[in-house]
């Protein structure tokens, strides 16, 4: 359910402009330190340019626009958070939309049926649902047994029933009543349902810091602290420099503020908090609800999973995989015996039978039916199912070992020691042994196997590059696990695996250092998801579970756990990147604005001073080189909103070569790219004579 | 620049690097109580126990060793400030040397205790050798001995295994235990042989009065006596600094010839550079020690470079030794910057611009290329700890360093080890070039006349110790400051550092995996050379673009100020 529409539409493009604005208000600026010290800066250079033109002293173009570009500053970050705003609450509008549009039926008291829009509903109101029709609101089954579809919810396709009274009467708003009449009485009012709650925390979510932004922030905070004493003790020294060389002093506030807000990493800074719900949303787009930022962080940290087989590593249903043929009976007697016992049988497992004759030999379907054949249907008290014909000896049935084995003794007939051994076999080896009987005679045995899904074996080992450990966690015996896991390619597996194991499991990781992410949905996996680092709940899981994790899988597809890593560590990335790239930026910033600060130094009558020679770059005059240098420390912050939304490009490897890769792009390309672009924007400035 | 230029400092590289590489595996020993080669004194070392009623076994938190910290320190500069102030009346006094003024006497104190060792005076003309033997030369052994024993701290706090069952704060060690191993095995040892050496190569060792004798002009000249050696070898090896006579390692007494230059080169050296050997001989993890260590070397060597470069482009031999030549004062120009020891062999006001920029960025780093005896150290890693945060989130994992997660604790306590020092700095320097009785100390007009405040705040807050040379530094001002700069220089980072020792014991150990950012290899020393360099450099590139790079471009432009 990936969507991959653009989230970057026009429609979210004037808002975000239009909050980049109220952004604006000290409130919201004092959040960021970093940018609340551009911030001050732009008003205290507005505020002695307004004062200097009332004055009537002459302010510059070139002071004018240095003072517009810093405010420029601020409103580009402003921008950069309100667009991931945006971009978040487009996911949870797409979420709220599941139950626009539904019409509820209303009983009234008298009886009669007023149809009414969910808003309108009330607790404690009754509402009647047909078949086809959306239950408008969380409630309960007071009247009535349907069948309905929760996929919108839990992503199971299977319906499930819901009647009135007992344990199934709860029914989610925006699920759908596949047959039948209920009647429900609404527990929830609108804005308080289930999906309402996790609308809730989506935008609870993107409003906390989370430990890495706050242990970021204080980085940031404190260069900027260190830069500001640096610029601020520049002026003294200035004043002492001008003095000496006995020239006028011609360093202003201004410019200084222009060096400060061009120092401090005004880039990370800005691009942070959109780095961080950029996150949450891209979760958000694999249909993962994050309950807080620091759950996406934990993710990119995790480096043990713990997967449930079923589900995961192999498809949960078990599948015909080999035909063990009785002595004395021919193959094809037995793929005939086992299609036809199969014919009716509706279960993956039956089908899978099916599937597998089809494909293994030319064996036609035939309706058994049209030869006078009746289905005996599985029951829990036989254990088998096939069908009955009028000739005894043409009946099959197919089933569990045992049941099979006492059904051919009660007819006379032997159970051999090879049919056994088989059998046996079958099971130690994590396969489950179907038999099949025609008549009083045994034909031989199915063996049902664990399919393990086809691209899991590779994910492990992208994985595994990474540094992360996979425990695979099954009920099944030792032998089994031992079996699948190798085949899987999981480092670990916890076998015969109860709740308590499963806790135990993630202490004992945890003890040794690591970060552990599970999932779960019983409410007996409530424990050990509370313990976990990353607990991610199906959304088809109990209200326990769904408290005790951290995030919720609406899918309920238990490989997300990888996207969610990924999504975690390309976050942490992009965060790192930035702050790289940011800081090395400084660089080339120093080569443009302080030869321009100084350059008036000892320059004797007119003409440059000696510290001209610093002027690497060539910059056409102090006022373009500090223009172009603060223009260029705005540019960066649009020009990155994009990487910062989507992400750092991520691929799985070993920490060495990420790092190696993104030190080359982000650190030496940081320290590159400003020189070409403030020489660049020079060029323009002077090219176009805007000063 | 000839041959012989390049192998002296080749050889110098080579021999404290061998040295360093032995002197850390033997230290290693000695701080985690295992057998060593002194071993058999350790009787000594229980009996002192025994005597000033140390329990050695009592393993102290954090608070509780920075308090052991912050007393001593205070209490050894109530000490030598008594000393001082009242020498005239103590015994050992043949010049008859007058009681020190107490603004003088503070900041000698406070310079002894910081292991700065600024001098605003001249040994030979104020002190008397009771002064110098009882009180700076004493110092100069518990300053060096507070430095290593902050740096193990540190280094516990890395190493230590989270124990659930165990109090965070526990396994950091015992202040008084750490001081007297530093001592008894390491200190005390090491002087004894570099005294020892140096007096054979003529470095006085008495306590003579002063000789009075007729030069063959027919005037009078007194030649000062002293036990010099025996404060000489602990002032190097202690990267102390401070010179038994005002001309320090450039008096004939204190540095004879090549070969005592030699030595005293290596001895300022080479304790510092055994750290982080020693570091990662105790942590099981010798790579991690060699990184630092690489990083560490390659910036001196750069250092070396640039200088070398820019005095041989533009340098003169005013301000420098005929024994040493060039290569000699630079060297140990560079070296005695780069560890906070101070002492020098030549004035580094007299370097090329560029040359003399050298030195003062050495310091304002934050004294971490190879730096004072355990100082230099802890400073590295606090370093480490930063890039480590930068840089660690570009491999997608929050960012670890020796598998201890980097927090927000952590990372402000590193930050304001990193930041306060160059704040000082800047901001004590910016209010001496307002006031003009300050500005009337200096020597020198325009940028050079900057150069030299700047330089003197920032060997204060560096706890180097080491002077311009030009700026008149015995005022009340300058006194008065430079003391309140040192002691924010020395205990800003300090603390910070023992709390992060802690911070991080309390810590889980994540297991090194395929994921873990990787802090052993060339490319972390690399990305921590450039974090230095950014973070630390461009706090100060602005300060220095008006003095020595001005002074620089100035002189290239042929102007005269």
């Amino acid at each position: 359910m990936k969507k991959k529409t653009s989230l970057l539409t026009r429609r979210m493009l004037i808002p975000a402009v239009i909050m980049a604005f109220v952004k604006l208000n000290p409130g919201s600026q004092i959040r960021n330190p970093v940018m609340f010290m551009v911030y001050v800066g732009s008003i205290l250079c507005s505020f002695i340019a307004i004062q200097n033109a009332v004055a009537g002293i002459n302010v510059s173009s070139a002071t004018i626009q240095i003072i517009v570009w810093l405010w420029f500053t601020v409103i580009f970050a402003n921008f950069a958070e309100s667009i991931a705003e945006a971009q978040g609450k487009a996911r949870a509008d797409s979420l709220k939309n599941m139950r626009r549009n539904i019409v509820a039926h209303r009983l009234k008291k008298s009886g009669e049926i007023e149809d009414t829009e969910v808003q309108n509903l009330r607790k404690g109101d009754r509402v009647v649902c047909n078949a086809g029709d959306f239950i408008p609101g969380d409630g309960e089954v007071i009247e009535g047994i349907a069948s309905i579809d929760e996929s919108a919810i839990t992503g199971e396709s299977a319906p499930v029933i819901r009647e009135s009274g007992g344990d199934r009467s709860a029914v989610t708003g925006g699920t759908k009543v596949i047959s039948d009449r209920i009647v429900v009485r609404i527990t929830a009012e609108a804005g308080n349902t289930f999906i309402d709650k996790i609308i809730l925390m989506v935008e609870n979510a993107t409003r906390k810091k989370t430990p890495g932004e706050i242990s970021l922030t204080i980085l940031l905070a404190s260069l900027s602290i260190i830069f500001l004493v640096a610029v601020v003790t520049l002026y003294p020294f200035a004043v002492y420099s001008a003095k000496e060389s006995g020239n006028v002093m011609s360093l202003s506030i201004i410019s200084l503020t222009a060096l400060l807000v061009c120092l401090i990493p005004t880039t990370i800074g800005s691009l942070l908090s959109a780095i961080g719900i950029s996150g949450i949303s891209r979760l958000m787009s694999h249909n993962i609800i994050a309950t807080s930022g620091r759950a996406v962080e934990a993710a990119g940290d995790v480096d043990v999973l713990l997967i449930d087989k079923t589900g995961t590593i192999t498809y949960g249903n078990r599948m015909a995989s080999e035909l063990i043929p009785a002595p004395g009976i021919s193959e094809a007697m037995l793929a005939e015996s086992a299609m036809t016992a199969s014919y009716a049988d509706e279960t993956p497992e039956g089908r899978s039978i099916v599937q597998f004759i089809q494909n293994s030999s030319n064996l036609k379907i035939q309706d058994p039916s049209a030869a006078g054949g009746v289905f005996m249907p599985f029951s829990a008290k036989t254990r088998m199912s096939g069908v009955d014909f009028k000739d005894e000896s043409a009946c099959v049935r197919k089933g569990a070992y045992e049941s099979v084995r006492s059904w051919v003794l009660s007819k006379g007939g032997n159970f051999p020691d090879e049919i056994r051994n088989a059998c046996e076999k079958i099971s130690r080896n994590g396969g489950t042994p179907l038999a099949v009987s025609r008549g009083s005679r045994i034909v031989g045995i199915i063996h049902l196997k664990d399919v393990i899904k086809t691209d899991i074996r590779e994910r492990f080992s992208r994985l595994r590059a990474v540094g992360i450990r996979t425990i695979m966690i099954t009920g099944d015996n030792p032998l089994t696990a031992a079996a699948i896991a190798a085949e899987a390619g999981v480092s670990d597996y916890i076998a015969e695996a109860n709740p308590e194991a499963k806790l135990e499991c993630i202490r004992r990781e945890q003890a040794e250092g690591h970060m552990v992410a599970m999932i779960g949905d019983g409410t007996n996996d409530a424990p050990a998801l509370a313990q976990s680092d990353v607990g991610v709940v199906m959304a088809s899981g109990t209200q326990t579970a769904r408290e005790a994790g951290n995030m919720v899988d609406l899918d309920s597809n238990p490989t997300k756990l990888l996207e969610m890593v990924e999504i975690g560590k390309q976050l942490l990335m992009t965060r790192g990147t930035l702050t790289t790239f940011s800081i090395a930026n400084d660089v080339a910033k120093y080569f443009a604005i302080l030869p321009a600060l100084f350059v008036g130094l000892y320059a004797g009558s007119g003409g440059t001073g000696p510290l001209s020679s610093l002027n690497i770059m060539g910059l056409a005059s102090p006022e373009s080189a500090i223009l172009s240098a603060v223009i260029f420390n705005a540019l960066i912050i649009i020009a990155l909103i994009p990487l910062a939304l989507r992400g750092v490009k991520y691929e799985p490897a070993g920490a060495e070569i990420l790092l190696q890769r993104n030190l080359l792009i982000y650190g030496v390309g940081g320290l590159i790219a400003p020189f070409i672009g403030i020489k660049l924007i020079d060029m323009a400035i002077n090219a176009f004579h805007l000063i | 620049m000839n041959l012989n230029d390049i192998m002296q400092i080749v050889l110098f590289i080579a021999v404290f690097s061998l040295f360093a590489y032995f002197l850390g595996n033997y230290m290693a020993n000695v701080f985690s109580g295992q057998k060593h080669l002194l071993s058999f004194l350790r009787p000594l070392e229980i009996f002192t126990y025994r005597m000033l009623k140390i329990e050695h076994e009592h393993e102290m938190g954090w608070k509780e060793y920075a308090l052991s910290v912050g007393i001593f320190s205070v209490l050894s500069i109530i000490l030598l400030f008594a000393i001082l102030v009242a020498q005239s009346w103590l015994p050992l006094n043949p010049q008859k040397m007058a009681n020190m003024p107490w603004d003088l006497a503070l900041n000698t104190s406070v310079s002894f205790v910081t292991n700065t060792n600024w001098q605003a005076y001249s040994g030979e003309v104020s002190l008397s050798y009771f002064s110098q033997m009882t009180g700076l030369t004493v110092q100069n052994f518990v300053s060096a001995a507070v430095g290593i024993a902050c740096a193990l701290v540190l280094i516990r706090g890395i190493i230590r295994k989270h124990d659930p069952f165990k109090a965070a704060d526990l396994g950091l060690g015992n202040f008084w235990v750490d001081m007297t191993r530093s001592i008894y095995y390491v200190l005390l040892p090491l002087s004894f042989i570099l005294a020892l050496v140096l007096v054979s190569q003529g470095v006085i060792q008495n306590l003579n009065p002063y000789i009075t004798c007729t030069t063959l002009e027919g005037g009078t000249q007194v030649i000062p006596m002293g036990p010099a050696a025996s404060q000489i070898a602990i002032k190097q090896l202690g990267t102390n600094g401070g010179g038994f006579f005002g001309a320090n390692s450039a008096h004939p007494f204190e540095n004879p010839r090549q070969f005592s230059n030699f030595l005293e080169l290596l001895g300022l050296i080479v304790i510092s550079a055994a750290f982080p050997f020693m570091y990662g001989n105790m942590s099981g993890r010798r790579r991690q020690g060699y990184v630092i260590f690489g990083a560490m070397l390659a910036l001196l060597v750069a250092g070396i470079a640039f200088a070398m470069i820019a005095e041989y482009s533009h340098g003169t031999m005013e301000g420098k030794e005929m024994r040493f030549g060039k290569a000699g004062s630079i060297l140990w120009g560079v070296a005695t910057t780069a560890t906070s020891c101070g002492a020098v062999n030549a004035m580094h006001d007299s370097f090329a611009p560029l040359a003399g920029m050298v030195p003062v960025m050495n310091i304002m780093l934050g004294e971490i290329i190879f730096g004072g005896v355990g100082s230099g150290f802890y400073g590295m890693i606090l370093f480490a700890v930063i890039t480590v945060f930068i840089a660690g989130l570009m491999v997608g994992r929050s960012p670890e360093y020796m598998g201890k997660k980097i927090e927000a604790p952590d990372v402000k306590l590193s930050m304001v080890g990193i930041m306060v020092p160059s704040m000082v700095i800047l901001i004590f320097s910016s209010v001496a070039v307002l006031l003009p009785s300050a500005l009337a100390s200096r020597a020198n007009p325009g940028p050079h006349g900057l150069s030299e405040i700047l330089y003197a705040f920032s060997s204060g807050a560096g706890n180097n110790g080491s002077a311009f040379a030009g700026l008149n530094a015995n005022t009340v001002f300058y006194n008065v400051c430079m003391s309140i700069g040192m002691l924010i220089g020395r205990f800003s980072v300090i603390f910070p550092v023992l709390a992060l020792a802690s911070s991080l014991a309390g810590k889980k150990t994540i297991p090194v995996s395929e994921g873990t950012f990787p802090t052993d290899t060339l490319l972390f020393a690399s990305l921590l050379i450039g974090v230095i360099l950014i973070v630390g450099g461009l706090t100060h590139f602005p300060a220095l673009t008006l003095g020595p790079i001005l002074e620089h471009f100035v002189m290239l432009s042929g102007k005269i100020i």
